[in-house]
């Protein structure tokens, strides 16, 4: 008996749910996977992006991250991997934080953001949830 | 690989001359590998005769393949009879639980009160796996699971041997995840585990009428499981864990009204049925009845 590769094809249960839960919801919310792809984002989301996600469909979250143009919330740089979904991803732990994003439609929004990891049943990660609230009216500095 | 339906009854054994023709026992499937090794995809209560003929015909290593331990997928384990021999190594897979071992969890059910056999005494040689996304090389078959839409953790299995798959989800509600007819196929529930498979066993409990009754159970409305089949790219799909209500007459209205939305032929879809076979080798896919 010898162990080994996964098989890759279809959506872990852990991200079916989880999208399942996203499109229900009125809150921004996005899924990264465990290779780092952003694979989904509700309308809630599209409405804060500027695009809905089946127009944009799977990208590198990392490809992703460069189009939001994440800033702290006075402006200064934010690196991706210190953003609340790049420490989900990278350090395998929640984290919260407030952060200034740029849509697809050029406009600069303030937002709470959390993000955690996915952990399924034998503590193996399947990607990362991360949820927005926008805390300040839209400033369009395009 | 060779597979043996045993038992295909769900949620409780259903004995009786309405359900003579499909069986009234619980989950079980034997999957006899061309290497010898025996599969056994669920102890529910078939899971008690396979056990007499595998203790007259005899059998180097076996694997219990558990999709969940609700009690018409487990209730067979402690009447096999290979439990009792000392001289046996049995390999037992389940899903993982992040708080309590498969042993343990197991154990709730073969322990007194319940059973008057502690799961440590049984004279077998027992080893415990949890069942992941890993491909595990068994003799001349590969085997891996993955998680499904059910009550509680849950997984179905794929078998492979010599190109030809046998996939086995045998309690299993995916309209609960995304739309079945909208999604993409990569977002279905279990679809890593049915796609393109050569044969597919998977819940069919409820006629569509039934299901509006049914659901959050854990288990599918006969639209969605031919659905399920169709857009995985099954090539034969055996309707299986048959609802405890349904007698033989029911279930060949069931199987009737499968027919008329399953996309391929009709011997492309059948009814599970205790003692039929199926044969995955080099002259392709066979089904008998027994």
């Amino acid at each position: 008996m010898n162990q080994g590769d996964k098989a890759v094809g279809g959506k872990s249960l852990q991200l079916i749910l989880a999208r399942e839960l996203a499109s229900n919801l009125a809150t921004p919310m996005f899924l990264i996977d465990a290779r780092g792809m952003l694979v989904f984002y509700n309308d809630a989301a599209a409405l804060l992006i500027g695009k809905p996600f089946a127009e944009l469909g799977e990208i590198p979250a990392e490809e992703f991250g460069a189009v939001l143009d994440m800033k702290t919330p006075d402006g200064g740089p934010l690196r991706r991997r210190d953003t609340p979904a790049g420490i989900a991803f990278f350090e395998r732990r929640p984290a919260h934080t407030t952060l200034a994003a740029r849509g697809y439609d050029g406009v600069q929004r303030l937002v709470h953001n959390t993000a955690y990891p996915l952990f399924g049943t034998s503590d193996e990660m399947h990607g990362v949830v991360s949820v927005f609230w926008q805390v300040a009216a839209a400033q369009d500095d395009a | 690989m060779q597979a043996r339906v045993w038992g295909c009854r769900g949620s409780v054994a259903a004995p009786g001359p309405e359900t003579v023709k499909y069986g009234g026992n619980t989950s079980c499937v034997e999957v006899r590998l061309s290497s010898g090794q025996v599969l056994v995809l669920d102890a529910g209560t078939g899971m008690r005769p396979l056990g007499v003929e595998l203790t007259a015909n005899g059998c180097p290593e076996i694997h219990i393949l558990l999709s969940h331990l609700h009690l018409d997928h487990l209730q067979g384990l402690g009447f096999f009879r290979p439990l009792f021999d000392p001289n046996l190594e049995i390999h037992i897979w389940g899903p993982p639980s992040p708080v309590q071992p498969l042993s343990e969890r197991i154990a709730m059910y073969l322990s007194p009160p319940l059973f008057p056999v502690h799961l440590d005494d049984v004279p077998a040689h027992l080893t415990f796996h949890d069942a992941t996304e890993d491909v595990v090389a068994i003799g001349s078959a590969t085997m891996r699971s993955g998680s499904v839409l059910h009550q509680g953790p849950t997984v179905g299995y794929r078998i492979e041997e010599d190109g030809l798959s046998l996939a086995y989800v045998p309690d299993h509600e995916p309209s609960l995840g995304p739309s079945l007819a909208t999604s993409e196929p990569e977002w279905m529930s279990g679809y890593d585990i049915a796609r393109g498979a050569d044969v597919l066993f998977h819940d069919a409990q409820y006629r569509d009428h039934e299901y509006r009754d049914h659901v959050g159970w854990g288990h599918s409305a006969l639209a969605d499981t031919v659905q399920f089949a169709s857009k995985a790219g099954v090539e034969n799909l055996v309707l299986f864990h048959h609802d405890p209500y349904h007698t033989d007459a029911e279930l060949e209205t069931l199987l009737t009204e499968a027919r008329q939305i399953w996309p391929w032929a009709d011997d492309q879809i059948c009814l599970a049925s205790e003692g039929m076979t199926i044969a995955l080798d080099g002259a392709g896919v066979r089904l008998a009845f027994g």
